[in-house]
């Protein structure tokens, strides 16, 4: 008996061994793919452009070549990247502000009032927040130009504080967090609506305005497609189309344009670090974020 | 205090009606006030784009309805079903290798591994998350460089001698399924950690008694209970795949022209409306767009009980 069964667990450590060695291949290989374009990325403004191309990949090169890279990148257009990243928190952090201002209370009103048309409301909300947002792009751009307002910081900033995900999150979270009764009992203690969103939603909603904050900042932060049409002068880029134009600026992408520009690989890797170091320092903490912001709503089971 | 009970009663007894319907009023009022702000934004940017996109691609550039023929030009453009074919290419491996590794991994994950490693590794996957659009491109235009990339011996092994030979037009789709998984898959492996996490442990404890091995697990166990997650992961994948702008624009770049400016339909409506000087052209696009887009949030809100629409 223990003879049999001794042999069976043999058995089965040898059927298992070649999956656990696949599976261990898979990991190391999944782990090289995600981390070594990171180091690479990090490593590279220390190095010249032809040490990149001679020395070793993943070396270190030297501090005062990063300070060159530095001082190559501020010259670039009289200090463009600095007033490239100034743009990007304007419109970011103006859109925050709006997209908080009201989502917050539009997910309140959606989950603890009853009026006449919420259930539409949820319900385009919800179709509107799945799709793309490169989906309504190019019909905002066709409306903004027809009223006249292309190359205006409120083309950016109005449509960036348009966020149905963010009045989502909201509405879950006050569904699920906030009885009705507390605010049936409130209003009969004689306290007015708004008294009801200010003093007992409101001091809840700190959560969830955070996580609304988090996705907000780094959809918009990133965002390329809506600003590279409607700004046409790159005084107002954000750092999204301001890394494009570099680009289009380096020798190694275009010999045509590049002549003569200071730009080279190590100036437009650590143009990269600059431009991702706000979202970067929310990812570190964003984790568990993310995971409740994408799961929200999950029935159980 | 007898009289007094009775006139409570008497008063609660033929209030609560007119009370509840002053509350709902005063309620109704005050939700309307609560919302006006996002409403007003919806309505600007949500349902007039639409509206706006749809008259523009049902008339002319002089302002008259041409019924259906804005659509049937753009569909017959020589660049239309380039596009879409491109975009479908892409979108099937995009798709095949988002779903089947991110679940892997995640109950790896999960069920094999122990929970610091296991976070460590979450964390290192999702960072590159951090890059996402520009970024990420331009990260990746230096991985697929043979001269400066840490991984240009595989480069050479598989036959690229230079960057120009990596970037050639066939070769984008592969390219962009690279790009996506590395911004995107960490991710998506998070949030199947942690809808794996969602699973009562007694459920997995019952399995394991009953004899079933971990990929027994996995499979009869695990994903079945994840499967409207996996669904939900596929469709926003599938609708945002749809959408390519950015990354195949940035590689046409650098591509010193190669790779057509109209790789993705994205790209075509923005060619429309930027070099043709068609905006009614660009506005049909934009709508077979939409309609994908829609179509996929439809699937979701009404097949799915992912969403919540009223409280329960």
């Amino acid at each position: 008996m223990t003879n049999a069964s001794n042999a069976s667990a043999t058995r089965r450590r040898q059927t298992t061994l070649v999956p656990n060695l696949i599976v261990i291949a898979l990991f190391a290989a999944l782990l090289l793919f995600f981390v070594v374009p990171v180091v690479w990325l990090l490593l590279a403004p220390t190095k010249t452009a032809n040490e990149l191309i001679h020395d070793n990949p993943l070396s270190f090169g030297s501090l005062a070549n990063l300070g060159a890279a530095w001082q190559h990148l501020i010259a670039f257009q009289d200090h463009a990247l600095l007033m490239w990243l100034r743009n990007s928190a304007v419109y970011s952090i103006g859109a925050l502000v709006i997209t908080l201002a009201t989502s917050v209370p539009a997910g309140y009103a959606l989950a603890l009032t009853k009026f006449r048309g919420r259930k539409t409301l949820l319900v385009i909300t919800l179709m509107v927040m799945i799709m793309p947002t490169a989906t309504l792009v190019l019909p905002i751009f066709l409306e903004l130009n027809q009223f006249g307002l292309i190359g205006t910081i409120w083309s950016v900033i109005l449509p960036f504080s348009f966020y149905p995900f963010g009045v989502y999150l909201v509405y879950i979270y006050f569904a699920t967090t906030l009885p009705r009764e507390i605010l049936a009992a409130a209003r009969i203690d004689g306290c007015s609506e708004w008294q009801l969103f200010t003093r007992i939603a409101l001091p809840l909603a700190k959560p969830v305005a955070a996580l609304v904050a988090f996705f907000s900042f780094v959809g918009n932060w990133n965002n390329f497609f809506l600003p590279y049409l409607v700004l046409p002068n790159s005084d107002q880029f954000p750092i999204q189309v301001g890394l494009n134009q570099l680009l289009s600026s380096t020798p190694s992408f275009n010999p045509v344009a590049g002549a003569g520009l200071n730009i080279t690989s190590p100036e437009l890797a650590l143009a990269i670090i600059i431009a991702i170091v706000p979202v970067l320092v929310l990812f570190l903490f964003s984790q568990r974020a993310l995971v409740s912001g994408m799961l929200a709503g999950a029935t159980k089971g | 205090m007898t009289a007094l009970n009775t006139g409570h009663e008497a008063v609660s007894s033929v209030t609560p009606v007119r009370r509840r319907a002053a509350t709902r009023g005063r309620a109704g009022l005050a939700g309307y006030l609560f919302v006006s702000g996002y409403a007003i934004l919806l309505l600007a940017f949500g349902i007039f784009p639409t509206v706006y996109a749809f008259f523009l691609a049902l008339t002319n550039d002089r302002g008259q309805f041409t019924g259906l023929n804005q659509f049937i030009k753009v569909a017959q453009d020589y660049r239309f079903a380039p596009a879409f074919l491109n975009i479908s290419l892409y979108l099937v491996m995009w798709l095949l290798s988002v779903v089947v590794l991110t679940v892997v991994v995640a109950i790896v994950l999960r069920s094999r591994m122990r929970p610091r490693l296991s976070a460590i590794f979450r964390f290192l996957y999702y960072l590159p998350g951090a890059l996402a659009g520009v970024a990420s491109v331009l990260v990746w235009l230096f991985m697929l460089d043979p001269a400066v990339s840490p991984v240009s011996w595989l480069l050479r092994s598989l036959g690229f001698a230079d960057f120009a030979a990596v970037l050639s037009p066939g070769d984008l789709p592969v390219i962009l399924v690279l790009i996506a998984f590395w911004t995107g898959a960490g991710g998506w492996i998070v949030v199947m950690y942690g809808a794996l996490n969602n699973i009562p442990d007694e459920v997995l404890e019952a399995a394991r008694t009953d004899g079933a091995g971990p990929w027994k697990t996995a499979w009869h166990i695990q994903i079945p209970m994840i499967r409207k997650w996996i669904a939900y992961m596929a469709i926003l994948a599938f609708a945002g795949g749809t959408q390519l702008f950015v990354e195949p624009q940035m590689l046409q770049t650098a591509s010193l022209g190669r790779v057509s400016p109209t790789w993705s339909p994205n790209q075509l409506a923005y060619v429309f409306a930027f070099q043709h000087g068609d905006f009614n052209g660009a506005a049909a696009i934009s709508i077979f767009l939409l309609a994908l887009g829609l179509i996929c949030a439809a699937l979701l809100v009404t097949r799915s009980d992912l969403f919540k629409v009223d409280e329960s």
